[in-house]
C-alpha cells in the first residue's frame, strides 16, 4: 500500500495542487485499506474526501447585512478576512455615512472615539476579536470587543456605535431596538443554548 | 386610498419577507435560506474559565414544526477559524462535518491550506457526537478535554428586525418601546464546541470567524 501511494504521488508531482491530490489519495488509500473491515468503524470507513469551497462566512454580527451593498454580499462572503479591508473599507464608509450622515462631518466620532474611516476600517475585517484572558463580551459597559457572549445585546451596541454619536446620546429613537434579551433563558452549562421551541 | 394602503402594506410585508436578514441570517443571495447559510457566530469563555466555547448556527428561522425534520447537509463543512498572531489568516481550524447521524470534529489543528478551499484534516483523529434529535435532551460527547454538541436549538439571536426594516424602508422613523423580537419562537441548527484555551493560544487576543464550505 505504501509503495502504491508513493508511486502515484510521484506521477502527479508535476501538477500544481499537489497537496490536494496527496490528501485525496491518502483518503482513498485509507478507505481502500479498510474496505474489508467494516466492523472497524469510525473515520477509516467514513468518506471525508473532496475539496470544500467557501460559501458563507461571519465574524462580527450583522456586518455583511448592514455595511455591504446588495450586489457585493456574495463577494464579501468569499473574500478572505486578510483582504476584506482593502477591498471593502471604502464601501463600508460610504454606506455608514448614508445611514448616519453625522459621520460625514469632519472630526465626528462614535463613543469609541473612532471616526468614519477608522470605524469602517475596523469593521471591514470581519473577524471577532476574542480575549483569552478573561471576560468575553461584545460590550458590557467596560470591556469592548473581547468576544461575543450569547446574552450580549449586540444589535443595540451596533446601533449605538452607528447612531449614538460621541456619548450614546444622539438619535435615541434609532440607537436602541428595545429588545434587550433572548426569548428563552440561556443555560449555564454546555451546550449553553436553550432547547428549541 | 384603501387599495393604496393595502398594496403598500403588502409590499412592506414582501420587503420584510425577502430581506429578513439580521445577524447574518439570509445575508447573501448565494446562501440565503440554504443549508450553508450561517445565521450567527459566538465565541466566549466557558463555564470552566480555562475553556473557550465556539458556536456556529445555520439554517435560521426554523419554525417548531419544521425543526423535527431539519438536517445538517453532509456536503457542507462548518469551519471555525482561529488567527492567533494578528494577521487575520487562520493558524488553526476546527472542522465540523456531518456523516450518517453523527457530527465529526477535526482539530483544533493547523490547516493544510488556508483560505477559500479546504480539505478535511483527515491526518488528525476526529471526535464525534450523535446529532441530537428534536424534542429530546441534548446529546453531548467529550474527548481530550473538549465537549461537542450538534442539533436544533432556540435561535439565541434577538432583534426587532421588522422595525429596523421599516426604518430602513422609510416607513418608520424610530424603534418602538418595547420592541418586538422578530426571532422569538424560531430555531436554528447549532454546532457547539468547547475547547481548552491551551489548545488555541496562550494569552492575548485571537481573531476568529466561521465559514461554511460546500463540497465541490
Amino acid at each position: 500500500m505504501k509503495i502504491y501511494k508513493r508511486t502515484l504521488t510521484i506521477n502527479n508531482s508535476l501538477m500544481n495542487n499537489l497537496k490536494l491530490i496527496f490528501s485525496s489519495l491518502l483518503i482513498t488509500a485509507l478507505i481502500m485499506s479498510c474496505s474489508n473491515d467494516d466492523d472497524n468503524g469510525m473515520q477509516n470507513t467514513v468518506d471525508f474526501s473532496g475539496t470544500f469551497a467557501q460559501q458563507d462566512q461571519m465574524g462580527r454580527p450583522a456586518v455583511n447585512t448592514v455595511f455591504v451593498s446588495s450586489s457585493s454580499k456574495d463577494m464579501f462572503n468569499t473574500t478572505v478576512p486578510s483582504q476584506q479591508s482593502a477591498s471593502f473599507q471604502t464601501m463600508f464608509q460610504t454606506n455608514l455615512e448614508a445611514l448616519s450622515p453625522a459621520y460625514a462631518n469632519p472630526g465626528d466620532t462614535n463613543a469609541l472615539g473612532l471616526d468614519s474611516a477608522t470605524f469602517t476600517g475596523l469593521l471591514a475585517t470581519d473577524v471577532l476579536n476574542v480575549s483569552l484572558d478573561g471576560t468575553t463580551t461584545f460590550y458590557d459597559g467596560t470591556n469592548v470587543l473581547t468576544g461575543r457572549a450569547l446574552a450580549d445585546d449586540v444589535i443595540t451596541v451596533e446601533l449605538l456605535l452607528i447612531f449614538g454619536g460621541e456619548d450614546f446620546s444622539e438619535n435615541p429613537g434609532l440607537s436602541n431596538d428595545n429588545v434587550d434579551e433572548n426569548d428563552k433563558p440561556f443555560l449555564t452549562s454546555f451546550p449553553y443554548l436553550a432547547a428549541p421551541w | 386610498m384603501k387599495n393604496k394602503k393595502m398594496i403598500f402594506g403588502i409590499s412592506i410585508l414582501a420587503l420584510v419577507g425577502f430581506f429578513l436578514v439580521s445577524a447574518d441570517h439570509i445575508d447573501a443571495p448565494a446562501v440565503q435560506g440554504g443549508s450553508s447559510d450561517i445565521t450567527d457566530f459566538y465565541a466566549f469563555q466557558g463555564e470552566n474559565t480555562n475553556n473557550m466555547v465556539f458556536v456556529a448556527n445555520v439554517q435560521g428561522l426554523l419554525s417548531p414544526s419544521a425543526t423535527a425534520t431539519a438536517m445538517f447537509d453532509e456536503n457542507v463543512l462548518i469551519e471555525f477559524n482561529i488567527d492567533n498572531n494578528g494577521d487575520n489568516v487562520e493558524d488553526l481550524v476546527i472542522q465540523a462535518i456531518p456523516r450518517d447521524g453523527k457530527m465529526y470534529f477535526f482539530g483544533p489543528t493547523a490547516p493544510t491550506t488556508t483560505g477559500l478551499n479546504s480539505n478535511i484534516e483527515v491526518s488528525t483523529v476526529p471526535s464525534s457526537v450523535d446529532i441530537s434529535a428534536y424534542g429530546v435532551a441534548p446529546t453531548i460527547s467529550t474527548n481530550a478535554g473538549m465537549s461537542f454538541f450538534a442539533g436544533p436549538r432556540d435561535d439565541p439571536f434577538f432583534m426587532d428586525f421588522a422595525q429596523y426594516s421599516a426604518i430602513i424602508g422609510g416607513t418608520a422613523t424610530s424603534f418602538n418601546n418595547p420592541g418586538s423580537d422578530t426571532f422569538a419562537g424560531s430555531n436554528v441548527m447549532s454546532v457547539v464546541v468547547e475547547v481548552p484555551k491551551s489548545m488555541i493560544g496562550t494569552s492575548g487576543t485571537i481573531n476568529t470567524w466561521v465559514e461554511s464550505k460546500r463540497k465541490q
